[in-house]
């Protein structure tokens, strides 16, 4: 909503381009006349919490709001300019700016990363050297732009003295936590009704109650801009991304209202006859009622006779407010039979647990531990609100590399297992008695689950196998005519005669080549028919995996993958350490609202449509998007191009209809819709973005791009890409300005900083130091992520504990991901949604690290536990319930890692430190900030 | 001397062995002309309760292409310890343990009374038996609760040492492991993969994790016995087990659309179980038991689609080469059939059902490997339950009646040659000098092997002599045949039994009276009926008893006497009189006729053809035909439809039935009641006597017969008519007049019609 035009200009003065070899000298930052905020308010030892929020407004902002400017007023009061520094020679911003410079780098004994800095500078240098260049001899202007990750090229490249460097105040620069706390200051806490088209919704980060009021909530759905230009022409021109990250099935507040459920009863769901599009607020009824113009295709329809009323005064239906499918952007229908498989009411869908009992599984006690942790977990199966009992059916698989199937029916005094060793060709051998009620046959069950360790005890099959097991579930999904879900706990890569077999094929030498997207790529070609296998017959599958060394998640992932499933790894698992977090994951994913089957069409409004979806989704086709099963986490991130012009009248709608069978197997629809804005102003499209679905979409892209091209070329079109969009802002937008500013859009104004932590999250970093499986998991989580969980995932959440109010139930604030602003005799928290560290400073005050550990020092702290004692001290609860808060919501159950400061596991934590220069690579926010500026003045040029 | 048939009959008590001819022609010539090969019936392990073993081994000629066996028609000289070789005329210098010998203190091998002489090894690991069941379920419920009784008494009768495994199948196979405490344990396989012998034991565990083998060292079979342990366990240790698992054992759960039949897959089933022995217990006797209660429906071995309205293959069907699947699962179960007799694993069927099971296609499986067949109606009958029972009957010394792994060698002095066996066995292509290049049924070998057998388990060997013409035998001289036995006894020793016979050499030319005297019609009849049948195994029926009958014809011109051209003249001495009566009943039989037969049930008849003993096979051939009336004691009649009559009650046994038939008035009698008043207690007796009797027959004879009680004009009856010679039908019965008898509608010629034919052909001397 903030129509701010965020300007910021560097006195550039000495680095225009054109100078030819030497280096550019830059300008220290500060123009005196703008220093208007105290800069020492944001003095990284400061007491931070204490600072409201207001106060770390960036200097000289006037308070953002929509009420202080007219609509059009982005620049009418000419904004406060800010002086903002050019980018800094190469060669010594990294001692400069890297948090750690090598002297205090010696001080951990990691010769990796000093090492490979060198040997990725002499990789790099050929090219980089090169188009760095090329951005700055005017003989060479136009060239392609680089990626500042190459800039540790080192001095040698460089021609000329390094020269000497005055430091660049970060707190200068745009903020995202300070956008964070403006949005929240603003609009958190109030109620965002979605009647009106194109509204901008709070961001993630902001609580806020959402009353649906015609427009699909923005939990469901998240645009990256809500306005759309009208040609393709302008989109072309601004390049900015155009799409909507869909989460169908998002989890709402108990204070928000559910999702109405409409019955017509056996005529189903009106829908359009041209488009098919469901009935909906924004078709348009005509002629007193009896026909009804529909939004996205024009045609005009029959009302059917079933579903006439009578129109009022302003042409609405009389029944406007009492049927949801008028009146509501997100509703469900009942599905008739004709929306079913075979027009047969599905039956109610089927968990499998398919446990690993080969002899790592069984020697470290994993085995025990899932088979008692079912026992409990499966009297919370989900479902429907109305029944008694979960209507779902369960069954259980063990296998190494042979499968076996249990027999757990209810009359039978104990179970029966059936060993299927035909890996090759795997089939279900029992049809009775292995998918049961689990009310029905729980003694049975429990008589199997106490068995089952023991039972392999005295194996030492070390072997496993994969695909066979997906397929063995599939096939008694298929054979039990439901879809399903199997929960796969494997912790080895199969290497058992088996279709799916897997060799370690972990290359460190791809790095860096056009081949290191194999990596990424599955090993075998079983795998993608087998999820194509699973999709068709409703079978998601979710894999806990407990690797000890390489597994190849590219393959193993990738059924998951494409069947909504979830992968969850717990790397070197400990019972003792890291059973909460994976039972966490467990409890929680068996639990959570999932519907089976799953098939999500997109329609849109003429003029523009849906050409590109990602997600844990499977495509036969172009426009039907399959899911064996989505859950309440998963979001599909949809791109749009034009194919028309668009009108600003009629905007832009979009309806996404998901049908799927429900726990209780029952047939539905759930339909959202959301209507855009359209604008022919370049500056109406800017207004209206949003950084975070931006964000989103960019990753996702970039992530699947992954798979087929270098990652060279995909670092360099991402920051091509946001240059291009800025440089674009700052053309047709911004008001004139010296060439050397730099102005970003407001909506945009943290997009450089978030474009860094993607570019700098290790699926793009190409470092041999990152484990492949972990690229390839990371790849995978951010595939499926919505809006708010990649938001938390790339720009991870800083809070300060030492400043903490145990009196209070607000959470500190946010903090930077810098070094700078940690301080030695600070306790920080840092959280992204998959890790969380708790960070001790060496002079962390001593009364805390009692209250937290029970230990008397700083050196008394076992940075070994994965979870905080439970002490009945304020400092304890308070910071337990910290975070329970940041937890909550998150799909993944977060490991803690005690580190402390100046110790070896620092340098995990560090990487999280996102506006710093990457320890593996990465360039700081500073850096990259200023190499975006100076692509901009390039592509102005 | 006694007379021959004395002879006969001692030397079959005493060796089991009958010959066709008891003198023998001396010149390969001569023997061709006497139509009849010279053949034997051997019954290698004929009870002997007068026998006792001895316990020691064998000795042998030291000659390394003969290693006959010390026998009493050795020339010993007792003073230098030296004995010759019968067959090779080897001198071999006794063992040391024989120093003490001489004309008064003989070992046991060297009396005459002692042709057959059994031996006990105790050398090598003892091995126990091994009882594999493999179970169909796709069974009504009522017959699947009748079979499982039965498995499970058979269990109480097994040895507590002896292992027993268990493999269900239906649409799917499961090996069941029977060692599994607290959970019940089973490997399942799809029922329509075919899988190798090695694919089957990696799946199921049993290979063990490559070792490098040492190529200098032979692998020793019985290494690692354990290593099976899991799916073969002995009885004691899993009896409590095995009856929870038997009794819990349900019908195949998989739904059976309308219109189908179940799918039933045997092949699968049987290639495991022939695959899991052979990976755990090679070379060592055991025994695969298949039940099953229909076709075989999916996957290798299957022989009729689960379609119900596409019947199983006819003889019809089979002639017209319309029988889809026949040829496809018969060379599956002869792969089986020959892994698991390579082995010394014989296979058993018991197929229960009103339709075909699929013999035809696997009657290879028990017929080459020596197992039993069995067929009924339902696992409810008697006539199951009781045969099922009987396989574990046991002897006079509470041993099994049945030995497994058995090899038969045959030694044969140098004027003879060894063509061929028939009966439970295969080859083991052992050539020596005593294998003949003609082959006569399984031929090629001096050596097969017959994985099951048990007391009455018969062979036919035939032989070929070579002496030339030339080449005079010295008056007196005889031919020695020499036959050895090795297998596991039930008690699980390893034993070996010798018998060695010898028959006088007589020229054809000069002394044919001798061989003509000493020729054994029923030895005869039956060894060529086993020819017969053998040839019918492969051939066209029609040329089978074309054959059969030119054989006849010329043994008829061979030793009839007759004037030439004059049918009337014809006459057959003693001992060939009744031989062309067998031929034509053997005709008339279902061993050669399939009319009226199913596939199924002609491979059933022929697999006890071919291992009955004499007495049994005559039984098939020509069934015995009892009468009972007031008019004397009961007495055997001719099988002739003119014994049929009103006043008589007649018991016909044909082996595979029990006929007993109320003639007219006796059905009436009984009808009114006669029987239960006290005056007519003789009545009452008469009924009861063809009962008794029957019943006695039915305690003895395996399989059970169907026993089948009717009368005069009862639809079972049939059973009796189809089988008496037809003397009177429509066709000549007022002809033959009088009120003899009862007319049999069939077109069918009757035994005078064919005498007078055969008569008619013998004299001629147009051929």
């Amino acid at each position: 909503m903030s129509q701010q035009g965020y300007v910021a200009t560097p006195p550039y003065s000495q680095s225009q381009p054109g100078i030819g070899l030497s280096p550019p000298h830059y300008g220290h930052y500060g123009d005196p006349s703008h220093t208007g905020s105290p800069p020492g308010m944001m003095k990284p030892a400061g007491p931070l919490g204490a600072a409201a929020p207001g106060g770390m407004l960036p200097q000289g902002h006037p308070p953002h709001g929509p009420h202080q400017f007219g609509q059009n007023g982005a620049h009418a009061q000419g904004p406060p300019l800010q002086r903002f520094p050019g980018p800094p020679p190469v060669n010594s911003a990294a001692p400069s700016y890297a948090p750690y410079s090598p002297s205090t780098q010696s001080s951990y004994p990691s010769p990796v990363s000093t090492s490979s800095v060198a040997q990725l500078g002499t990789q790099l240098s050929a090219m980089h050297v090169n188009s760095y260049a090329a951005n700055y001899g005017p003989q060479m202007a136009g060239a392609q732009l680089s990626y500042p990750g190459g800039f540790p090229g080192g001095p040698a490249q460089m021609a000329g003295p390094p020269q000497p460097q005055k430091k660049l105040d970060p707190d200068s620069i745009p903020s995202p936590i300070q956008v964070i706390e403006n949005d929240r200051a603003t609009r958190g806490g109030q109620v965002y009704t979605t009647n009106t088209r194109g509204q901008i919704p709070p961001l993630v980060t902001t609580d806020c109650t959402i009353q649906d009021q015609g427009n699909a909530s923005p939990r469901y759905i998240r645009c990256t801009t809500y306005c759309f230009p009208c040609t393709s022409d302008m989109a072309k021109q601004a390049q900015i991304p155009l799409a909507a990250i869909i989460k169908p099935f998002a989890t709402i507040p108990s204070n928000e209202t559910p999702l109405y459920l409409v019955n017509h009863g056996e005529t189903g769901p009106v829908r359009c006859n041209r488009c098919k599009a469901y009935m909906c607020p924004f078709m348009q009824f005509i002629e007193g009622g009896r026909r009804y113009q529909c939004g996205f295709c024009n045609c005009v329809n029959d009302v059917p006779p079933f579903y006439f009323q009578h129109l009022d005064h302003i042409g609405r239906r009389l029944d406007h407010y009492e049927k949801p499918e008028l009146s509501l952007g997100s509703y469900e229908y009942v599905a008739t039979l004709d929306y079913c498989r075979k027009n047969k009411p599905p039956s109610p869908p089927a968990f499998i647990f398919m446990i690993d009992v080969s002899y790592s599984n069984i020697k470290n006690g994993l085995v025990k531990l899932i088979c008692e942790e079912l026992k409990t977990v499966l009297e919370k199966l989900p479902k429907e609100d109305q029944e008694e009992t979960s209507s779902l059916r369960v069954g259980f698989i063990t296998y190494n590399k042979v499968l076996h199937f249990f027999n757990v029916k209810s009359t039978l005094a104990r179970p029966q297992m059936m060993v299927v060793t035909d890996v090759s060709e795997v089939f279900v051998p029992l049809l009775d008695g292995f998918l049961v009620s689990y009310q029905e046959s729980q003694s049975v069950i429990h008589n199997l689950l106490d068995q089952i360790p023991e039972m392999f005890a005295d194996s030492n099959e070390n072997e496993t196998v994969f695909a066979p097991v997906i397929r063995a579930g599939m096939e008694a999904l298929k054979a039990a005519d439901c879809p399903g879900k199997l929960f796969i706990f494997h912790s080895s890569l199969p290497t058992a005669e088996a279709p799916g077999k897997l060799k370690n094929r972990d290359d460190k030498k791809l790095i860096n080549t056009d081949k290191e997207k194999i990596l990424f790529q599955p090993q075998t070609n079983v795998y993608d028919p087998l999820a194509k296998d699973c999709v068709a017959h409703g079978c998601c599958v979710t894999l806990f995996l407990f690797p000890s060394q390489y597994v190849d998640v590219a393959s193993l992932g990738l059924v998951p993958q494409l069947t909504g499933g979830t992968l969850y790894k717990y790397n070197n698992f400990q019972v003792h350490l890291d059973s909460q977090q994976f039972l966490n994951d467990l409890r929680n994913d068996i639990e959570k609202k999932i519907g089976f089957d799953a098939i999500m069409r997109v329609r849109t409004s003429t003029g523009f449509r849906a050409t590109d979806f990602f997600g844990g989704i499977y495509m036969n086709n172009t426009t039907d998007v399959e899911m064996a099963a989505i859950d309440c986490d998963k979001a599909v991130t949809v791109e749009f191009k034009h194919d028309d012009k668009l009108s600003e009248d009629s905007g832009a709608l979009i309806q996404c209809a998901v049908l799927y069978t429900t726990v209780s197997g029952q047939r539905r629809l759930r339909i959202h819709n959301l209507g855009l804005n359209c604008s022919s102003q370049l500056a109406d499209l800017y207004k209206s973005c949003e950084t975070d679905a931006l964000i989103n979409f960019f990753a996702k892209s970039a992530f699947k791009a992954v798979l087929h091209q270098p990652l060279k070329v995909i670092r360099e079109i991402l920051v091509n890409q946001t240059a291009h969009v800025l440089a674009c802002y700052r053309k047709n937008c911004a008001s004139p300005s010296a060439a050397s500013q730099l102005i970003l859009p407001d909506s945009m104004k943290v997009l450089p900083v978030y474009m860094n932590c993607l570019l700098k999250n290790c699926v793009l970093l190409s470092r041999p130091e990152i484990s492949t499986d972990e690229r390839a998991y990371q790849r995978q989580l951010v595939m499926t992520m919505g809006v708010a969980d990649s938001q938390l995932f790339f720009y991870p959440q800083l809070r300060p504990i030492h400043t903490l109010d145990v009196k209070s139930t607000t959470l500190p604030a946010a903090i930077r991901c810098s070094e700078s602003r940690l301080s030695e005799e600070g306790i920080f928290l840092l959280a992204n949604g998959v890790n969380m560290f708790l960070w001790l400073g060496v002079s962390s005050p001593p009364e805390l690290i009692q209250g937290i550990f029970n230990v008397p020092s700083f050196a008394h702290v076992n940075t070994d536990i994965t979870s905080l004692p439970e002490l009945g001290n304020p400092y304890s609860q308070t910071l337990r319930m910290i975070m329970g808060i940041i937890q909550q919501k998150r799909p993944y159950s977060m490991k803690l890692t005690i580190v402390k400061q100046r110790e070896q596991p620092e340098m995990v934590f560090r990487q999280f430190l996102v506006e710093d220069k990457g320890l593996y690579g990465g360039s700081s926010y500073v850096d990259f900030l200023c190499c975006v500026h100076k692509e901009i003045c390039q592509l102005l040029n | 001397m006694a007379t021959y048939l004395e002879f006969i009959q001692q030397n079959e008590e005493r060796d089991g062995v009958r010959f066709s001819w008891n003198v023998w022609p001396s010149s390969r010539l001569e023997a061709t002309r006497m139509v009849v090969p010279l053949a034997c019936i051997l019954t290698p392990l004929k009870e002997r309760p007068d026998l006792p073993p001895v316990q020691y081994e064998p000795v042998l000629c030291s000659r390394p292409t003969c290693k006959a066996i010390l026998n009493p028609l050795c020339q010993v000289d007792y003073r230098a310890k030296l004995w010759a070789c019968n067959f090779c005329f080897q001198r071999n210098q006794f063992p040391p343990a024989y120093a003490g010998i001489s004309e008064v203190n003989q070992p046991a091998e060297l009396m005459p009374q002692f042709s057959t002489v059994e031996y006990v090894i105790q050398r090598g690991a003892q091995s126990p038996l091994i009882f594999l069941y493999v179970v169909d379920t796709c069974l009504e419920e009522d017959d699947l609760q009748a079979l499982k009784e039965s498995l499970q008494m058979s269990l109480s009768l097994l040895p507590p040492d002896a292992l027993v495994g268990l493999i269900t199948f239906g649409r799917m196979v499961q090996v069941h492991e029977l060692s599994c405490e607290g959970i019940s344990k089973s490997y399942v396989f799809r029922g329509t993969k075919d899988l190798t012998a090695k694919q089957i034991q990696d799946m199921l565990g049993l290979t063990k994790p490559a070792v490098p083998v040492h190529p200098a060292r032979p692998a020793q079979p019985q290494e690692h016995p354990s290593i099976s342990s899991r799916f073969l366990q002995p009885i004691h240790k899993i009896d409590m087990n095995l009856t929870d698992l038997l009794g819990e054992l349900q019908r195949d759960p998989w739904p059976v659309p309308q219109g189908k039949r179940p799918l039933r897959s045997t092949g699968v089933a049987l290639s495991i179980a022939v695959g899991l022995l052979e990976g755990t217990f090679p070379n060592t006797g055991a025994r695969i038991m298949l039940f099953i209660g229909g076709p075989p429906t999916q996957g290798p071995g299957m022989v009729v689609g689960d379609e119900l309205k596409v019947p199983i293959r006819s003889w019809h069907d089979i002639e017209k080469d319309n029988a889809r699947f026949m040829k496809k699962a018969t060379k599956h179960y002869e792969m089986l059939a020959n892994r698991a007799a390579a082995n010394g694993h014989c296979v058993d069927i018991y197929a229960c059902a009103l339709d075909q099971t699929g013999l035809l296609e696997m009657k290879c499986c028990t017929n080459l490997t020596g197992g039993h067949m069995v067929m009924g109606d339902s696992f409810n009958t008697s006539l199951f339950k009781q045969t099922f029972q009987r396989i574990f009957s046991k002897d006079f010394n509470g041993n099994f009646r049945m030995a497994f792994g058995a090899t038969l060698e045959v030694k044969t002095s140098r004027e003879l040659k060894v063509a061929g066996a028939i009966g439970p066995c295969v080859s083991l292509n052992v050539k020596g000098p005593c294998v003949s290049e003609n082959e006569l049924g399984v031929g090629g070998t001096s050596q097969w092997k017959i994985c099951g057998l048990d007391p009455t388990s018969t062979l036919g060997i035939y032989f070929e002599v070579v002496n030339q013409h030339n080449a005079p035998i010295p008056q007196g001289g005889r031919g020695a045949i020499q036959f050895v036995t090795h297998y596991q006894h039930s008690s699980t020793q390893r034993r070996i039994r010798v018998t060695t016979i010898a028959r006088n050499w007589a020229d054809a030319q000069s002394q044919l009276k001798h061989i003509e005297a000493a020729f054994d019609q029923e030895a005869a009849a039956v060894l060529m009926a086993r020819l017969g049948v053998f040839r019918a195994e492969s051939e066209e029926g029609p040329d089978v008893l074309r054959w059969l009958d030119r054989q006849l014809i010329r043994l008829c011109q061979k030793f009839g006497q007759y004037t030439k051209e004059d049918p009337a003249s014809f006459r057959l001495s003693d001992s060939f009189s009744l031989y062309p009566q067998f031929m034509f009943h053997l005709r008339r039989s279902p061993f050669l006729q399939v009319f009226n037969n199913s596939p199924d049930e002609s491979s059933y008849y022929r697999h006890h053809f071919a291992r009955q003993d004499l007495t049994q096979s005559l039984i098939m051939i020509q069934p015995i035909l009892y009468s009972y009336s007031f008019h004397g004691p009961p007495e055997p009649v001719l099988l002739d439809s003119s014994s049929i009559l009103a006043d008589r009650i007649l018991l016909m046994d044909t082996f595979f039935q029990i006929v007993i038939y109320l003639g007219e008035t006796i059905a009436q009698w009984q009808k009114a009641g006669y029987q239960d008043m006290p005056e007519y207690e003789n009545f009452k007796h008469l009924l009861q006597a063809p009962l008794d009797d029957a019943q006695e027959i039915l305690h003895t004879r395996f399989p059970m017969p169907r026993y089948i009680n009717t009368e005069h004009g009862g639809s079972q009856a049939r059973f009796l008519l189809s089988k008496v010679n037809p003397s009177q039908t429509h066709n000549n019965l007022y002809a033959w007049g009088q009120e003899t008898g009862a007319p049999i509608l069939t077109d069918d010629v009757s035994l005078q019609v064919f005498m007078d034919h055969l008569k008619k052909l013998a004299v001629s001397s147009a051929c």
